[in-house]
């Protein structure tokens, strides 16, 4: 009888232990949770700012000129953004698992919130959707079919469209499409980008927020390395010159400082 | 006599409304002919099957979600013109192939490049299509529905149509707590209907389990098939889920490259996938264009080009091999009621 009174006596002091030490460790983890969010700088508000060339980019009216001096009007420029990773002044990286889907018809989709806090001296992102979302069957969201940039015919994401017109385009009503897509070798089209940001000066928007504005120059998407002629170009909806259009537009965005 | 005058048209007035209350209540019933019930919906793991590939855990059949994906098989209200519906092509009587047509048909009389593949253990299969271009039973119906010589839709529309009716509205709601349809509600319906579709009861299957016995002639075409043919179509799926140029001569007018179109590797070159050849009595005609009429121009050909056997089979080996091929067809499946179409019986 004793030693069931005293076992159960120790199971209780034992039980209080436990209950005080997870208090303590949950107070320890909102303190340097606290702590940490007011040490480690602002928010960020990222923009994409679309231009063509020099010009600002609008749909449908105005006219821009190509490497061969042949104009051309764009009417559709949608791409990916996944992968987005910041690297802050102190060597620690923030890595955001959302997929972004920038449409140049879209005020809304050009701007992207980052919540976590940090003062960033780097930002890298994919142009496109990595492999493993392009083989894990039906996606929701931004990545939903219903979208409009997913091949049904061969399973995966088009990472990139722009559409136009131009008279020099032998295909039909003088258009133009490139959709860029494919996420296997020899037709990887899955291009990373890293922008310098230890120059940048950072204005702030809102409380706690530092507004970094991404300039997107659609010209190169038909330049640098490969110039291309609308007269012998004029549609790319495969794998064939995939690759060579997405090594021109790896290129297209800087900072804005 | 005056009274009865009086009680007749009565009667028949309430018997009347009560007929049409019968009748409306059979028509507003989604599933007035065969209904599927919680033992319908029931997946086991046939003895000696691998794993699937398709993880049923993440989209679980149920008795609304597999008798929207059926009614969404059977119903022309994915295709474009209205006419063309994923049965079209996919017979229950031919194994869900198309029988006698060598490449499939699609909206405005268009001609697809391949011929209709037969549709059962899906869940086996890695890949789809005759050059695997799609890695994902969820994504597959997207191919046919959107390819402009098979259904020719877009899927905004296919939703906005299937959003619009308010049978599909309720019918989607029964199955996913939700009446606004979504991509991935259509799709996990459809594909709650196609991962049933599980043929493993043929006499083949019965001779396995030592409950069916075979004639001599299917006996040597069995030993035949096993030393020739198994490295490719090996039991109990009768694939190897892989890729092979077998030698067929390429028709310029179709101008298919095969596998090749989806790697870009040109070793893959007219390279098609394997084919189940379960219930392949029932899929004529055969090869990825159904150049070949029967099962004989078949063994002709593997006789005559030695691609995948070095053995020439002769005439009498021919008709053993055929004799075993047939032993494959699974009569249950070809006339489960539950795969059958909702409109007929």
């Amino acid at each position: 009888m004793y030693n069931i009174f005293n076992s159960f006596g120790v199971m209780k002091y034992q039980r209080a232990i436990f209950k005080y030490s997870l208090f303590t460790i949950g107070l320890f983890f909102l303190f340097s949770f606290k702590f940490s969010e007011i040490k480690n700088g602002h928010s960020l508000v990222i923009e994409f700012n679309h231009f063509v060339g020099n010009d600002k980019l609008i749909l449908d009216s105005l006219m821009y000129k190509n490497e061969f001096k042949q104009s051309y009007s764009i009417s559709k420029f949608r791409y990916y953004i996944s992968n987005i990773k910041l690297k802050r002044k102190d060597g620690t990286e923030y890595v955001s698992n959302e997929y972004f889907l920038i449409d140049a018809e879209d005020q809304e989709s050009q701007q992207i919130v980052i919540h976590e806090k940090g003062y960033y001296s780097s930002i890298s992102f994919t142009i496109g959707v990595d492999s493993l979302r392009n083989c894990s069957g039906l996606q929701k969201g931004v990545l939903d079919p219903v979208k409009g940039m997913f091949w049904a015919w061969n399973t995966g994401y088009i990472f990139l469209k722009l559409e136009g017109k131009s008279t020099y385009s032998k295909s039909p009503s003088n258009i133009f499409e490139y959709h860029i897509g494919g996420f296997k070798q020899p037709n990887n089209c899955i291009r990373q980008v890293t922008l310098d940001l230890t120059e940048k000066s950072f204005q702030k928007v809102g409380d706690d927020a530092d507004f970094l504005s991404i300039l997107v120059d659609i010209s190169e998407v038909l330049k640098t390395p490969k110039s291309i002629d609308f007269k012998e170009l004029s549609s790319v909806t495969d794998f064939n010159n995939a690759t060579m259009i997405a090594d021109n537009y790896a290129d297209m965005f800087s900072v804005i400082k | 006599m005056e009274t009865e005058f009086t009680m007749k048209p009565k009667l028949l007035i309430l018997s009347s409304i009560l007929f049409f209350v019968l009748l409306s209540a059979f028509i507003m019933d989604e599933n007035p002919y065969f209904k599927i019930t919680n033992k319908d919906i029931v997946f086991v793991n046939p003895k000696g099957f691998p794993k699937p590939f398709y993880d049923l855990s993440k989209n679980k059949p149920s008795v609304e979600g597999f008798t929207l994906g059926r009614k969404l098989f059977y119903d022309p209200i994915l295709s474009a013109d209205y006419f063309t519906s994923c049965a079209t092509c996919h017979q229950q009587f031919a194994a869900f192939a198309h029988i006698d047509h060598p490449l499939s048909h699609g909206i405005g009389g268009r001609l697809g490049i391949r011929n209709v593949p037969s549709l059962q253990n899906l869940i086996w299969k890695d890949a789809f299509m005759a050059d695997g271009a799609i890695n994902h039973l969820d994504l597959q119906p997207l191919a046919p529905i959107t390819s402009v010589s098979e259904m020719g839709e877009n899927l905004p529309n296919v939703i906005k149509k299937l959003q619009a009716n308010s049978t599909y509205k309720r019918m989607f709601y029964k199955a996913f707590q939700d009446s606004t349809i979504t991509t991935e509600m259509l799709m996990k319906s459809l594909s709650q209907f196609l991962s049933l579709m599980i043929s493993c009861n043929s006499r083949y299957d019965k001779f396995i389990a030592g409950v069916d016995t075979f004639t001599s002639i299917e006996e040597k075409g069995l030993n035949l098939f096993k030393s020739n043919c198994v490295t490719c179509h090996p039991p109990p799926l009768f694939t190897d889920n892989n890729y092979y140029n077998i030698g067929l001569k390429p028709d310029s007018n179709l101008n298919d490259n095969g596998r090749m179109t989806i790697t870009s590797f040109k070793e893959d070159y007219f390279k098609f996938k394997t084919p189940s050849l379960r219930n392949v009595e029932m899929t004529y005609p055969y090869m990825h264009d159904g150049r070949y009429r029967n099962l004989k121009e078949v063994m002709n050909h593997y006789a005559a080009s030695q691609s995948c056997s070095n053995k020439k089979f002769d005439d009498s080996e021919k008709t053993e091999l055929i004799a075993f091929l047939k032993t494959l067809t699974d009569m249950d499946y070809l006339h489960d009621r539950r795969f059958a179409d909702p409109n007929t019986y």
